[in-house]
């Protein structure tokens, strides 16, 4: 397991402190000892609310470990911002995807689940999934 | 024929004008919005001039690449994909001739003009730049002040409308009665073509 590659995570959020923040509870709540690479890109480089396609970037290559990168977004520009990068097709790395998921269950379940070294489509299930974990 | 430095004076129009209209689009935007279209334009089209000072591209096509991917990555809000796809979509549909016709420029912006739609899921009547460019683009087959007259009437139309997309939508009925941030915004940039077309005397 060890030798395998692990997918990549990235979190895009309007605030830098929500990135993070998601970022740490998702490797909190994943445990154990396999280090999922996960990088958070919030705000604007500037330090403000908004979103940075230069963050995003930065972010992307560093999580890319060869095996795939899973994008989750909060909302509106973030996601917007995803979108046209990945139909620019040359500014993320290959095997970078948007994942359709909801921001903070998303993210936990997309690490939890590249924590066990399952590929990207396995990761992206697991998020997209998160939609339906009722709450009432 | 329209050649790079065409496509180069227009962004520049289009900067002048965000620079001169920064503070309407940010007011309008507070109205219905998270009141930062004015300086996000602004920070964007003022990043798209000096790129496309320092770079040079020598074609129509590139010019409006470069200036999409400098929105892409300098607007900071979702003004920022969604112009950056406009304009690089149309760089694109361009490619790299030289020079390009009217009928060209107007079937590229139509590319353009679908991208954004793609990409941001809106469609005529959502109170989005989408209700200014749609008029626009179908005019411009009878030339730019046409174009011009019709985008600022569309941004003008959106004022009743409820808004169905971005974070103005979240208002529901009460985004009625202000006209659309981003329609205004795209009746500038439309405004600018027509005005480089006429100091040119196309």
């Amino acid at each position: 397991m060890s030798e395998e590659k692990l997918v990549g995570i990235v979190l895009v959020s309007h605030s830098a402190e929500v990135a993070a923040s998601v970022g740490e509870l998702a490797k909190g709540l994943a445990g154990g000892t396999t280090a999922v690479p996960v990088a958070p890109a919030g705000g604007t480089e500037g330090g403000g609310l908004g979103t940075s396609a230069e963050l995003i970037c930065a972010a992307a290559a560093s999580v890319d470990r060869g095996a795939g990168v899973a994008v989750l977004t909060d909302l509106g520009s973030a996601v917007l911002t995803v979108k046209a990068l990945l139909a620019e097709g040359d500014e993320l790395p290959d095997g970078a995807r948007l994942v359709d998921a909801p921001f903070v269950e998303g993210a936990v379940a997309a690490v939890v689940t590249a924590a066990s070294g399952a590929d990207l489509d396995a990761v992206e299930a697991a998020a997209v999934e998160a939609y339906s974990y009722r709450k009432v | 024929m329209l050649d790079a430095d065409f496509f180069r004076r227009w962004m520049t129009a289009a900067a002048a004008s965000v620079d001169r209209e920064a503070d309407r689009l940010t007011a309008l935007d507070s109205a219905i919005g998270d009141a930062d279209h004015g300086s996000n334009l602004q920070r964007g089209f003022t990043a798209v001039t000096a790129v496309l000072e320092k770079e040079a591209p020598d074609t129509p096509g590139a010019v409006l690449t470069l200036a999409g991917r400098q929105l892409i990555s300098t607007v900071g809000g979702a003004s920022g994909p969604l112009y950056g796809t406009l304009l690089r979509r149309t760089g694109k549909a361009l490619g790299d001739a030289a020079e390009v016709g009217e009928e060209q420029l107007a079937a590229a912006l139509r590319e353009g003009v679908d991208g954004v739609m793609k990409l941001g899921g809106a469609a005529p009547g959502d109170k989005t730049m989408i209700d200014a460019l749609v008029p626009a683009v179908d005019a411009l087959a009878s030339g730019f002040a046409a174009a011009r007259t019709a985008a600022e009437e569309g941004a003008e139309a959106t004022t009743p409308l409820q808004a169905r997309k971005g974070r103005a939508s979240y208002l529901g009925e009460r985004s009625i009665g202000h006209q659309d941030p981003g329609a205004t915004s795209s009746a500038l940039l439309i405004a600018a073509l027509a005005d480089t077309a006429e100091a040119d005397g196309e």
